[in-house]
């Protein structure tokens, strides 16, 4: 008997505000401990919440790209449990109204090979609700110290139905999940910052069967691939219980990361009364048409529909789009040097390998990048009019991401400029056609190597100043008429 | 001629314009002494601290006071005055500018203690200045002291304080009611001048009544609730305790107004209630009173029913209408109350973990234990009590049978209110059905207590404003409470109500022998 894995993924998204969920006190990552709190946040005596209006904007948002239903109202429930990373000992979330209900995120599963695109599925979503994060405890020898500096930044808690059926589409779905939310603004998702955090259900069954089985919590899925090997091993662990004709018990696994392995955290879930109530303290706010409208209005092309129009609108390929369309700013960089060039897809290409290689090696973003789209679109249009050589122009485009000169000024500083121009080769290569018909004849029967018999000539005639490559372009574009 | 400039008060008073002792003036006659200079804000501050330090000892209204920063209030009052004067200006309508006010130990005063009257809270010293501190502090008021409660406010006669009984200055044997007993106490004894208290179930009104003192609860959202130590989110209001109405207007019109800090205060202008009372006294408009059967049931003592009966033929001579309205669901009032207000109480309290402040347990293992140990000593037994119920109300499978039907028979009695108001422009009642019971009468019998809110009860559940008037006194001496409802956000015209009766009455002039 085959069985399947069903999965179902609750994702924690810190939500990227200016202050706190609940009150002004900044919110951010790596400052020194218990200095981002104030009194609401140490829930001192006396103080009272205060709703974040960018948060639950910023849910809403999320809620429209991910195509959710968004709730009229936004209520506010109380979770009661003691825990010393809780400062008021409940924490203010969404119970019986999530903001958002139901919903998808579209995937793409991965490809044959590297350069062609996979599959692409739609995850559909439980729902999405907006709550207020716990501080971090820290335990030493002897003492445990907590550090409230994450309590209270907003948090969304994003549920998938139990609809994903491999590791690998886990970390697909997960991968989508971070593009999204980048793309709107919502999170920056960096699993290190603990802005993303997952915790996956985990069960299998007989491959056909519509019951679920006993599900396992595996927790601790510190990175995205932790998340996929864990998950992988934990339903090959599953198949093997089952096969050895035992059943998979309930119960909350931890995966360690380091080691591959999982062990138990607890079995069978205590039972845990959370006590929900309508927080008193906050009065629901009502989400109108005009509002969801406002939002609407500010939401980016999502992602896929952006890989999708790059590569029919500029017919670059699936290996450059799947390069740029992750990040929003690049995406946006590759349209701007594509627009002021009119050569999409040579742009791409500089952007997809020269710009993020040295990007890489300088280990620096985009943002702090000398390199604007107008440098890459002039070093095109150089290249494109035979200005300049191809072996020159990576020369030109290394000295622009350190000078930050446009190309032209390269050139002449360096004194880069081809002894070639456009018409010389092109009246070249016409010379070099008319002299050998036989050879063209070879070619027109399709014979493409006969191509090679007029290179020598033209490159005699340029004294090898000549681009091969674009010497092999005008060849055919001439031979063509 | 100029004013030189370090004032210089004039020792003499005008003997018309004060009938007695500084300390058991009103805010009216006081600002009018501070605006003439005849008197300064230090003076007047000294005159308190004194009769505080010669009365406290047997009434124990104080967990605790601040001498030198109330001076220091004082003074900067006083040079606010001379400073606005020397300015060539005339110095702005202030009317707390250099009153002190006494503040119930579950408001928050930057710098000073915040103990709630409880052990678990008892070294705590807040750091921020609560709302309606603040406000306090804007209007010119000298914050003064912390006033004793109920633990946590929850109880009837400060009983329940981890710090000591309050007595009642009229019968020392006896309570001042409660929560806000100390703050009552306070303003009865002449150690301040007006106070703040809060209300949930009747703990402002129910101690006014018990100590011949005037108590008012605002309309749930007229004030914030920002910096006051919730015991019930949802029927917590501040309000004021004063020597007369006109004073009770005054710190309302201080305290009140929308605040971005407490999303449950509503923005609502606020009207001069002192001015507005005062207009709607020389409208000659006759008030359409309403009297609800319900609250004239059993329980209701012989005396204050007769106390209440002449308050009411009081208003007839004034020729008020009086009719009889119907609140059909008072009687579901305490249970639901008891429901709703534990429930929000036992989720309020849990930050009083002794994790981060407050009392933690010398003797805990770990962190649970910390938990167990610290709230098992800092919570005293009325507190553990409403906690208990409170958590097992919300517990899962039994929300729908009472937390989800309590609110729903909530609305209903803001309904019954709300259709009586159809009628009448305010509701009279009594304000608590017994006078000053003795210390320890009922402390053994939780139900009884309880029971000595079912007039004020209803009130929170509806989210109304109410006051409580001086109307009487039984033939033992113990003063008596007449209870008006008003309509929400109506807190001029139920002012205006109580301070016609007043006008005609002098119960409020009287004064504990001490």
């Amino acid at each position: 008997m085959t069985h399947e894995a069903v999965i179902g993924l609750e994702v924690h998204v810190q939500i990227k505000t200016r202050s706190k969920m609940f009150s002004r006190v900044a919110a951010g990552y790596g400052h020194p401990e218990n200095t981002l709190t104030d009194p609401v946040v140490l829930a001192l005596p006396g103080t009272l919440p205060v709703m974040n209006k960018e948060a639950l904007d910023k849910v809403i948002k999320a809620g429209l790209l991910l195509g959710c239903e968004i709730a009229p109202e936004c209520k506010w429930d109380r979770k009661n449990y003691f825990y010393p990373d809780s400062p008021k000992n409940y924490q203010i979330s969404q119970y019986d109204q999530p903001l958002c209900r139901g919903g998808f995120v579209e995937i793409e599963l991965p490809g044959p090979a590297r350069n062609v695109m996979g599959e692409h599925r739609k995850i559909p979503l439980t729902r999405i609700h907006l709550e207020e994060d716990v501080g971090k405890l820290t335990h030493a020898a002897g003492v445990s110290l907590v550090d409230f500096n994450r309590a209270g930044t907003p948090l969304m808690e994003i549920v998938s139905e139990p609809a994903i059926h491999s590791a690998d589409e886990a970390f697909a779905y997960l991968t989508a999940l971070k593009t999204v939310m980048i793309y709107g603004g919502i999170s920056d998702c960096d699993m290190e910052k603990g802005q993303l955090r997952c915790d996956a259900n985990i069960s299998i069954r007989p491959a056909g069967a519509s019951a679920l089985g006993t599900k396992v919590e595996l927790k601790n899925l510190n990175s995205f691939s932790f998340v996929r090997d864990g998950i992988a091993l934990e339903v090959s662990r599953q198949l093997s219980v089952v096969k050895a004709g035992g059943t998979v018990a309930q119960e909350t696994r931890d995966y360690d990361g380091q080691t591959g392995e999982s062990k138990s955290l607890r079995s069978k879930e205590m039972a845990h009364d959370y006590r929900y109530f309508p927080d008193p303290d906050l009065m629901p706010v009502q989400v109108g048409e005009e509002w969801k409208s406002a939002i609407r209005a500010g939401c980016p092309e999502l992602p896929f529909d952006k890989q999708r129009r790059f590569q029919k609108e500029y017919d670059v390929p699936y290996t450059i789009t799947s390069v740029l369309v992750p990040d929003p700013e690049l995406s946006d960089f590759f349209e701007e040097a594509a627009r002021l060039c009119g050569r999409p897809q040579a742009a791409g290409n500089w952007i997809a390998n020269d710009l993020l290689r040295e990007l890489g090696s300088a280990r620096i973003g985009l943002g702090q990048s000398r390199v604007r789209p107008a440098h890459v679109a002039g070093l095109v249009k150089l290249l494109e009019g035979g200005v300049i050589l191809s072996t020159a122009a990576k020369e030109v485009f290394i000295d622009m991401f350190r000078s930050g000169e446009l190309p032209e000024a390269v050139v002449a500083r360096r004194g880069l400029k081809s002894e070639t121009t456009l018409d010389e080769l092109e009246r070249w290569c016409g010379e070099a056609i008319a002299a050998n018909p036989k050879s063209v004849a070879d070619f027109k029967r399709g014979k493409d190597s006969a191509i090679n018999a007029f290179k020598g000539p033209v490159m005699r005639a340029a004294k090898g100043r000549a681009d091969p490559k674009r010497v092999d372009d005008i060849l055919r574009r001439l031979l063509a008429r | 001629m100029p004013c030189s400039s370090s004032p210089r008060w004039s020792s003499r008073r005008s003997p018309e314009a004060v009938s007695e002792e500084l300390y058991y003036s009103t805010i009216s006659e006081l600002s009018r002494l501070l605006g003439r200079r005849e008197l300064s804000a230090v003076e007047l501050m000294r005159a308190v601290i004194e009769r505080t330090k010669k009365v406290d000892g047997r009434v124990g209204a104080f967990n605790s006071f601040d001498e030198a920063d109330a001076l220091a209030q004082a003074r900067a009052s006083d040079e606010r005055r001379s400073k606005a004067r020397g300015d060539g200006a005339a110095a702005p309508s202030r009317p707390l500018e250099g009153i002190p006010v006494g503040i119930k130990d579950v408001i928050s005063v930057a710098g000073q203690p915040l103990t709630a009257s409880s052990r678990m809270l008892a070294r705590f010293v807040s750091p921020y200045d609560a709302t309606v501190t603040l406000k306090l502090r804007e209007a010119g008021a000298t914050c003064w002291g912390r006033l004793n409660l109920d633990e946590f406010a929850m109880g009837s006669s400060t009983e329940n304080s981890a710090f000591g009984v309050t007595s009642n200055p009229w019968d020392l044997e006896r309570v001042p009611g409660g929560s806000s007993g100390g703050s009552a106490a306070a303003v009865a004894a002449g150690e301040a001048v007006a106070a703040l208290g809060s209300d949930t179930g009747g703990s402002i009104r129910q101690p006014a009544a018990l100590c011949n003192v005037v108590g008012l609860k605002p309309t749930y959202g007229r004030v914030s609730r920002y910096g006051l130590i919730a015991f019930a989110s949802s029927l917590d209001q501040i309000g004021p305790f004063a020597r007369s109405v006109g004073d009770a207007a005054w710190v309302l019109g201080a305290i009140a107004g929308h605040d971005r800090r407490d999303s449950t205060s509503v923005k609502a202008e606020v009207p001069d209630y002192h001015g507005g009372m005062a207009a709607l006294a020389d409208s000659g408009r006759k008030w359409r009173l309403g009297i609800p059967k319900e609250y004239f049931g059993e329980g209701l003592d012989s005396e204050v029913g007769a106390a209440v009966e002449a308050a009411i033929g009081e208003y007839r001579g004034l020729g008020c209408e009086v009719r009889e309205v119907s609140l059909p669901h008072t009687r579901y009032a305490v249970a639901a109350y008891y429901i709703i207000a534990t429930a929000e109480c036992s989720s309020n309290l849990a930050r009083y973990d002794g994790v981060r402040y407050g009392s933690r347990s010398g003797g805990a293992t770990d962190a649970l234990d910390i938990y167990f140990r610290s709230r098992a000593e800092g919570f005293g037994p009325e507190v553990k009590r409403r906690i208990i119920l409170g958590t097992y109300v919300l517990s899962s499978g039994y929300y729908d049978a009472y937390y989800l039907r309590a609110q729903k028979v909530r609305t209903l009695i803001r309904r019954d209110f709300l259709e009586a108001f159809t009628q009448v422009d305010a509701i009279l009642t009594p304000t608590s059905p017994t006078p000053a019971f003795r210390k320890g009468e009922k402390a053994a019998d939780p139900l009884a207590m309880y029971l000595n809110d079912i007039y004020t009860i209803g009130v929170n559940l509806a989210g109304l404003p109410a006051i409580s008037i001086p109307c009487g006194f039984t033939r033992g001496g113990l003063p008596i409470g007449l209870q008006l409802i008003g309509q929400p956000f109506r807190e001029t015209e139920l002012l205006a109500i109580a301070g016609a009766y007043e006008g005609h009455t002098d119960w409020r002039t009287r004064r504990p022998r001490l």
